[in-house]
């Protein structure tokens, strides 16, 4: 297990350095200086100051040798206008987002999965067509449209939450943003459910467990439910970093103060420390999640060994 | 049965939004863009104004109708970048192997590690807003699932008899990749085709919504919602219309995707049903 633990993590070195490089490299060619877009006056000799401040006037190759080296004491840099740390202002947005993405999650698991179940367990019903249709629908919507049809009725028309903001972090705030982010992934689950409890019903193993007498409730609970967490995990870890960037409007939409505002913020004044970091802390946090999710397959599945 | 209507809905919607884009000339009332007359500010629906107005008079039945042109050319454009990529490296992979097959996946790996999202919103940032980087953005990051399908697919039939005859017979790898490979795996790659057409309408949806994607005043739907969220409260029809447009498209699209599949990819129909 321990050992197991390791290899995956040396395993994702790899792909964090080449996201590194990725954003470092697509950051590096932006066109125009960043300087001048900074400064109205054009004077060349405050420019090559401010160039020479930043670190800019060295060639490429060097400035990523810096920035790695920098990166790994934990440096993201500072934001050129502010000179605020990056990471303190990652550190800062850290949480909401979590919470945000949690939630959402947490509401997608708890709505879909039952959802998809119930519907498998009547392939044709009226339940099972309905669902599948409301699933279909919630996979079609733009996030950001829903978001604002529930801001409308839920804060504007009926007065229940509030319509944006953090506010004190307390729940009401988080109800809105997290419903709108959850909606695809509870539908994609719904699905995902589905398809794998009607193929796991015709599953040998389960033909037996029915034929040696097993009540239908035991078939399900001991036999479906366990193999279908398999499949229900694996997408719940794909769908981590679909909600990663769908927080990015979902936050921008409820003025949610997280990363994702953080980096939209940053894109549009082209505060490229803070993008650049922003997008690492994402990979991160989506190469974590997908770890975790590794080592509980096997926690279900005894069959999946880590050799 | 259900089969048939997914087929049949989402074949319709699809093609009703093919149709309002080519004849949008015909259809819109106004022009989208330049017809603005604060007179006519914030009307709300009518027999007039089929959807409203907005905020600076402008029809927005007009507007969502060109709207369509932006976001199907986006979908469809993008989407056939993305499968070209996908399937150029996917196939190629599989059939080669080796050090390729190595590079390829290390690719797809890193594009799978960067939600797709954020990396267009990181692509936008460095060429601009406007219809080509949006082409170029949505066009570059939605390809893996495409090239790990054409990937698995082409190392099951590079041993297949058929194939293995056309290299005796002398065929280059090329031929035998685009002439003999291609046309088996096509079924599943455009299903995913399909679906991803979906989400780029959504993804350009989003980044316009963000003041990353067309620029405003062209009516772009994400552009339009990003613009009604500030009149809320004064004119809610803003949001509503547009925002229908995007999911009716996009419905279309995943039933057609879903309906192609039932047919196209007869495994996972027998793992569906």
């Amino acid at each position: 297990m321990l050992s197991f633990l390791i290899r995956r993590i040396l395993q994702t070195i790899p792909t964090v350095l080449a996201v590194v490089l990725l954003v470092f490299v697509l950051f590096s060619v932006v066109p125009g200086s960043i300087v001048s877009t900074m400064s109205d006056d054009s004077d060349p000799q405050v420019e090559l100051r401010m160039k020479k401040q930043l670190g800019l006037d060295q060639p490429v190759y060097m400035r990523f040798g810096v920035y790695v080296a920098r990166l790994a004491t934990g440096d993201l840099g500072a934001s050129f206008r502010t000179r605020e740390p990056v990471t303190t202002m990652i550190a800062k947005r850290a949480w909401p987002t979590l919470q945000l993405i949690f939630a959402s999650m947490a509401f997608a698991v708890l709505l879909g999965v039952p959802l998809g179940f119930i519907a498998a367990l009547r392939p044709g019903s009226l339940v099972d067509t309905v669902s599948m249709v409301l699933a279909v629908s919630g996979l079609s919507l733009a996030k950001f449209w829903l978001g604002l049809l529930l801001m409308y009725l839920f804060a504007l028309r009926l007065g229940w939450l509030p319509s944006f903001g953090y506010g004190d972090g307390s729940l009401k705030y988080l109800i809105l943003p997290a419903v709108t982010l959850g909606v695809s992934p509870m539908a994609l689950l719904a699905r995902t459910t589905r398809a794998a409890v009607l193929e796991i019903m015709t599953a040998d193993f389960v033909r037996t467990a029915r034929s040696k007498g097993m009540s239908e409730t035991r078939v399900v609970k001991w036999h479906v439910m366990r193999n279908a967490l398999v499949l229900i995990l694996t997408t719940m870890g794909l769908q981590f970093g679909a909600l990663m960037g769908q927080a990015v409007v979902v936050e921008k939409l409820f003025s949610w103060p997280g990363i994702g505002s953080l980096l939209v913020d940053s894109v549009l004044q082209r505060g490229i420390p803070a993008v650049q970091g922003s997008i690492l802390v994402v990979v991160l946090f989506f190469l974590a999640i997908n770890l975790l999710i590794d080592v509980l397959y096997g926690v279900i599945d005894p069959r999946i060994r880590y050799a | 049965m259900k089969l048939r209507a997914n087929l049949v809905i989402g074949g319709s919607l699809f093609a009703l939004a093919i149709i309002v884009g080519l004849l949008a000339p015909w259809l819109a009332h106004t022009d989208p863009v330049m017809d603005a007359n604060l007179m006519n500010a914030e009307e709300p629906p009518s027999w007039t104004w089929w959807f409203g107005t907005d905020g600076q008079g402008r029809d927005i039945y007009s507007r969502v109708v060109y709207g369509a042109r932006i976001s199907l050319t986006v979908g469809i454009v993008s989407q056939l970048i993305n499968s070209i990529i996908g399937v150029g490296l996917g196939l190629s992979a599989g059939y080669f192997g080796g050090w390729w097959d190595d590079v390829v996946n290390a690719l797809t790996n890193l594009m799978l590690a960067i939600p797709s999202l954020i990396f267009a919103l990181a692509i936008m940032a460095v060429l601009g807003p406007g219809l080509t980087s949006l082409l170029i953005a949505l066009g570059l990051t939605n390809w893996s699932f495409t090239c790990r399908l054409a990937r698995a697919s082409a190392l099951s039939l590079r041993n297949q008899g058929y194939v293995q005859a056309a290299t005796v017979l002398g065929y280059g790898d090329l031929r035998i990749m685009i002439t003999q490979l291609l046309p088996n795996m096509l079924g599943p790659i455009v299903v995913i085709g399909t679906l991803g057409m979906g989400s780029a309408v959504l993804s350009e949806a989003a980044l316009s919504f963000l003041g990353l994607g067309v620029r405003p005043p062209f009516p772009s739907w994400g552009s339009m919602l990003s613009e009604a969220r500030d009149q809320i409260t004064t004119a809610p029809w803003l949001s509503v219309f547009p925002g229908l447009a995007i999911f009716l498209t996009v419905l279309g699209l995943n039933l057609l995707g879903d309906g192609l599949r039932d047919i196209l990819d007869p495994q996972s129909r027998s793992r569906r049903t």
